[in-house]
This record gives C-alpha cells, sequence and structure tokens, in this order.
C-alpha cells in the first residue's frame, strides 16, 4: 500500500476526527435550535389572537408564580396554556418517540425500510381503536380512557405475537420484519372488518377519523400519562446506541464483540412498542415522521447511533411540530390532519437530500 | 495463553457437522485449518469463539471452560474476522475500527480507545484511509480494516475464517505476514481457515485437515500435506515437492479431471446434433 507516501500522522488523524464530531455536534446544535425557534412561532399564532409576548407572560406567570410576572388576560391563559402548549409538548414528545423508535428499529433490524410500525402495531392500535368506538368494548377501561386503552393493549398484543412466532424462528431480523408484517395484515384485515360491520355511519367516519390521526386531543392530562412514558423510553433507547453500531456489522459480529444480539433485539422492542404505542393510542396513526426523520438525520451526520439517535429525535419532534403549526395555519380556522402535512412538506425535502447527496447513506 | 478444543462435537437438526475434535493452540503459534468445503472450517471458528453454542467443557482457555464466561469476557480474550463483512449502514473506516473497543467502553469513547484504535489503523496500513466509508474500500482494504477491528478488542486469541480467499497475491502475503508478526512479537495465537495450501505451508505453525467434521491429519506442513493425505481428504492427486522457502509446496495434477472436460464437451455436441 502508499503507507509511504502519506504524510497523515496519528495527531492529524485525531484532529480529523475531532473536527468530524464538532460538525456532528454543530448540526444536533442547529436542529435544536430550529426547533426553539418553531415552538416560539407555534405559540405565537392560531386561529384567535395572543401572540409571542402575550404567550411568554402567560407560560412565565403560570410556571413560575412566584414571580408575579403580572396579570395576562383570562381568555389568553386558556389559549396559551389550555390548547397551544399542550399541543406543542405532544407534538414534541410524539415526534421524537416515534422518530427514535424509528431509528432504532431500522438499526437493530438492519433495514433501512423499517418504521416504528414494524411490528404491525399500526394496524393493532387501529383494530383496538375500532372495537371500542364501533361495540364500546375495550379490554382496558382505564378511568375513562375507553379507545385510548384499548388501542394500547392491542399494540402489545400485536408485538406479543411477533415476538413469539419470531422466537420460534430464532430471532433473526428477516424473522422479525417477516412476522411483523403478517400480523399487520391479520389487523387490518380485522379493521376493515369492523368498519364493514359497524352499525352507524357515525361510528365508522370516526375510525377514521382516529386513523388519519392529530395532535387536537392533547391535553396536560393526556401528556402525563404520556410524556413520562414515552421520554424514559426514549432515554433507554438511547443507551442502546452502541449496541446498534455493533450489530449492523451481523449478528455473528456482535456475539464476538460480546453483544448478545438476541437480547438486544428483545429489550429494544419492547422499548420501541411501548413507546409508539403510548403516542399513538393518544394520538391515532402519524406515519412518515418515523420513517424519514431518522433518514434525514442519517444524511446529515451519518450512522454513528450515538449522535443518529439524539439527532433522530430532535429531528423528529421538529418535523411533527412544523407540520402540525402549517395545519393548524394554513386553512384557519379549520386544520389539516398533520399525517397529511408531514408528508406533503417532508416528502419534497427527502427527496432534494437523495438527490443532493452523492454520498450512499444507506444500502 | 492456551487454547484448547476438548473433543467437541456439533450439528444442527439435519446432521453433525464437527465430530471429536480435539486441537490445541500455544501461545505466539499460527495455525492454519484446512479442509475442502463443507469440512467444518467455519463452523470450528465460531465453535471457539462461541457464536455457536457447545456443551461445556470443549473450548478452553488455558485449562478454564470458556462456556462459564460471559460473551463479552470471551471478546476481551478473542477477536473474530468473519469471511465477509457487509455493514448495513455505511459507517467510516474509523468507525468500524473503533466497534472492536466494545468490549470495554459503554458510553463515551476515552482517550486510550481512540489511541487504540489509531494505532491498530497505523499498524495495518489503513490510517489514511481512516475518514474514508468502510463500504467503498477494497476487498484487501476492508479485511485490513476487520483485523484492526478485531485486534483493538486486545485479544490473545485471533480467529480469521479465509481472510485470504478474496484477495489478490500481493494483500493475501500482507494479511499473513501481519499475522505472523503479531504471533511473533506479541506472542498472540492466530488461528486461520484458509484454502490454499501452500499459504498455509508457507505460513503456519500447525496445520490441522478437517475432512467431514473431524480432524484426519495434524502436525507441521511436512507431516500435514502429503501426497496421500490430500488425495485421502480433497480426493484429488497432487505433487508434493519442496520449495525454494524449505517448505512443502503442493501442485494439483488435473489428469483425474480430463473426465469433466471431454463429459461437457459431450453434452453440447449432443445438444447441437439435436437442434
Amino acid at each position: 500500500m502508499t503507507t509511504t507516501t502519506t504524510t497523515t500522522t496519528t495527531a492529524d488523524l485525531k484532529t480529523l476526527y475531532g473536527k468530524g464530531k464538532k460538525r456532528k455536534l454543530l448540526v444536533i446544535f442547529a436542529i435544536f435550535l430550529a426547533l426553539i425557534a418553531t415552538i416560539l412561532f407555534s405559540l405565537s399564532f392560531g386561529a384567535s389572537s395572543p401572540r409571542l409576548g402575550e404567550a411568554l407572560t402567560v407560560i412565565f406567570s403560570k410556571a413560575f408564580p412566584f414571580l408575579n410576572i403580572g396579570p395576562a388576560s383570562p381568555l389568553a391563559v386558556t389559549i396559551i396554556w389550555t390548547i397551544r402548549l399542550p399541543r406543542i409538548v405532544m407534538a414534541l414528545i410524539a415526534g421524537a418517540g416515534l422518530a427514535t423508535a424509528g431509528a432504532t428499529m431500522q438499526g437493530i433490524l438492519r433495514n433501512p425500510l423499517v418504521s416504528s410500525y414494524i411490528l404491525g402495531i399500526s394496524s393493532a392500535a387501529g383494530f383496538g381503536a375500532a372495537l371500542a368506538i364501533v361495540f364500546g368494548v375495550s379490554i382496558a377501561t382505564l378511568a375513562g380512557y375507553l379507545v385510548i386503552g384499548n388501542a394500547f393493549v392491542f399494540c402489545l398484543i400485536a408485538m406479543i405475537i411477533v415476538y413469539s412466532i419470531a422466537r420460534i424462528r430464532g430471532m433473526s431480523s428477516e424473522s422479525v420484519i417477516l412476522a411483523g408484517v403478517a400480523v399487520g395484515f391479520l389487523f387490518s384485515a380485522l379493521l376493515s372488518l369492523m368498519q364493514y360491520i359497524a352499525p352507524e355511519k357515525n361510528a365508522v367516519s370516526a375510525i377514521v377519523f382516529w386513523l388519519m390521526g392529530g395532535l387536537y386531543t392533547a391535553s396536560w392530562h393526556n401528556l402525563l400519562i404520556c410524556f413520562p412514558i414515552v421520554a424514559v423510553a426514549i432515554l433507554l433507547m438511547m443507551t442502546q446506541a452502541w449496541n446498534i453500531n455493533v450489530l449492523s456489522m451481523g449478528e455473528e459480529v456482535a456475539t464476538s464483540l460480546g453483544v448478545n444480539s438476541k437480547r438486544v433485539l428483545s429489550i429494544n422492542m419492547i422499548l420501541e412498542t411501548v413507546a409508539t404505542a403510548s403516542i399513538i393510542s393518544f394520538t391515532g396513526i402519524i406515519g412518515f415522521v418515523d420513517l424519514i426523520a431518522p433518514h434525514i438525520s442519517r444524511m446529515l451526520i451519518g450512522n454513528d447511533h450515538r449522535y443518529l439517535i439524539p439527532c433522530s429525535a430532535l429531528m423528529g419532534a421538529l418535523m411533527l411540530l412544523a407540520a402540525d403549526t402549517v395545519g393548524r395555519l394554513i386553512i384557519m380556522p379549520t386544520e389539516l390532519p398533520v399525517g397529511i402535512v408531514t408528508s406533503l412538506l417532508g416528502v419534497p425535502f427527502f427527496i432534494y437530500l437523495l438527490i443532493r447527496k452523492r454520498r450512499q447513506h444507506f444500502s | 495463553m492456551k487454547l484448547t478444543v476438548n473433543n467437541l462435537s456439533f450439528g444442527y437438526a439435519g446432521g453433525s457437522i464437527l465430530k471429536n475434535v480435539d486441537l490445541n493452540v500455544g501461545l505466539g503459534e499460527l495455525v492454519a485449518i484446512v479442509g475442502p468445503n463443507g469440512s467444518g472450517k467455519s463452523t470450528l471458528l465460531k465453535c471457539i469463539n462461541r457464536i455457536l453454542k457447545t456443551k461445556p467443557n470443549s473450548i478452553l482457555i488455558d485449562g478454564q471452560d470458556t462456556s462459564k464466561l460471559t460473551i463479552k469476557e470471551l471478546s476481551k480474550l478473542m477477536g473474530y474476522v468473519p469471511q465477509t463483512s457487509i455493514s448495513a449502514f455505511p459507517f467510516t473506516v474509523f468507525d468500524v475500527v473503533m466497534m472492536g473497543r466494545k468490549p470495554y467502553v459503554h458510553w463515551s469513547i476515552g482517550e486510550r480507545d481512540n489511541d487504540i484504535v489509531f494505532q491498530m489503523m497505523t499498524l495495518l496500513g489503513i490510517d489514511h484511509l481512516a475518514m474514508r466509508q468502510f463500504s467503498e474500500l477494497s476487498g484487501g482494504e476492508q479485511q485490513k480494516v476487520i483485523v484492526a477491528r478485531a485486534l483493538a478488542q486486545q485479544p490473545q486469541i485471533l480467529l480469521l475464517d479465509e481472510p485470504t480467499s478474496s484477495l489478490d497475491i500481493r494483500h493475501q502475503l500482507e494479511i499473513l505476514c501481519i499475522l505472523k508478526g503479531l504471533t511473533q512479537s506479541k506472542g498472540h495465537a492466530v488461528i486461520v481457515s484458509i484454502h490454499d495450501l501452500n499459504l498455509a505451508s508457507r505460513f503456519c505453525d500447525k496445520l490441522f485437515m478437517l475432512k467431514r467434521g473431524c480432524i484426519y491429519a495434524m502436525g507441521t506442513p511436512e507431516e500435514v500435506l502429503t501426497a496421500q493425505n490430500i488425495e485421502a481428504v480433497y480426493g484429488i492427486k497432487a505433487d508434493v515437492s519442496t520449495s525454494i522457502t524449505g517448505k512443502p509446496v503442493v501442485m494439483p495434477l488435473v489428469s483425474d479431471f480430463n473426465d469433466f472436460t471431454s463429459k461437457v464437451s459431450f453434452f453440447f455436441e449432443e445438444k447441437e446434433l439435436k437442434a
């Protein structure tokens, strides 16, 4: 080889590597700044009047009552504190949770087409919700959370079925993906059956509305359940970064590097199901973010999951909040469902990155 | 550090692959496992590294049963270089070599980990590729990256599954010289499975010749690479002579295969007649 002609020394290499690391952190910081800006923008605009100054007054007076910041009008308090802010927080946690789940599952199953719904969760949640909507039947009626509880429980049921099938086939990534697809089809058939036999037209449109997904149901009450579960799941998924990096070289190599691939897969299946289920039981099916936010992040900062997972979380939060804000504002006073807006805005951006980036970022 | 394989048998549901394999590899030895396709070379390496699970007490390091170690503990003692390496997502060369530090790090990379990774890349002459994408490298360069990753594990024992089979003659020699150097200067025990009998003869201290999952012959290249052994294991006639390096050199004789050549010509001639 040409080792004699190269002039790089270890010191040069370290500076080069240091630069790469700094660039990754800068990208993450830039996304964070964009996220803050989007939050402020989203707080300041809506179908009714309160603007940024008033919004901040409300938030600070609520968050730090001892500061005596001065009274805000009751209307502003209602709009900012009980409508806009919970919705923004819901967008952040949902976007971050779905994107993190998508990034880890893509990494662990070594497949770029995997999304956080790979285990058949979306159809299962849909079926669970439909069952509750049509018949008022739920296997988990948590203090009035009929639809939400049922959607959540059916996500877990889907995961357990997929896990059991994959376990028989030695927990290979192919078996998880195929079992997930099969279970997904099973539940979507059951979901169609539900819609077909639903006695009332209202029930059918309620199902369709639920399936479209949206953040309009956000409230502090819901967030109290959803936020802690998803936040903990995200943090736990981040601790898997090294395992996922090593697993991308294959299960045998992972074993030789001291990583138990089957255990890592099982842990992450549970984490991602809990995170995704906690989100979509409240919001309905929000697609696209979980698939694309990780890919945009891969293109921006590469595939080292120690950086990729936090970056995906921020990117997912940013994408979902931006989409929801646009959806809220574009045809005021009505709004577009967030799922439609994410795809309409995200797809052109994704295609642009795909064409512009010369390097191949997933194979 | 001494590796002992003790009466190892392994099989899948379909049948057994390894039968009562015994072998010993000592400090500073470069050992080759040779044998025909399907004779169990790769399976043996995977069993030694516990990628495939075996009965207790079949793989021992310094007399200690490795099935009592966690795979993390084992990964600090043993490095493994697979036959082919494909990454599901593109990583830089530096990131791939850094994966070898996995047994030692939890989250953040320390200065020591960085130093070891840079050292190993320099040792293998791939330091100038550090920031290139692994998937864009040639086969020979990739093989060196994977060897560097295995060395970053700081193992005492290195297992390589056909490390030379997809390389050109220069890279073959480079890889084997590096392995030889590791056994001589660092006292590593290195086990390679290899198809090229002449390379094995040239570089390895000891050869184990596998036939259908059993060790048919073992010993120095001179002892193992005889015309009789090669005929018994591979079913071909070969001329074995001593090369200018003083090691045996195997020259297969093709007379046995003239049958195949005439069969193929006959097959196509007949087809043409029909058409």
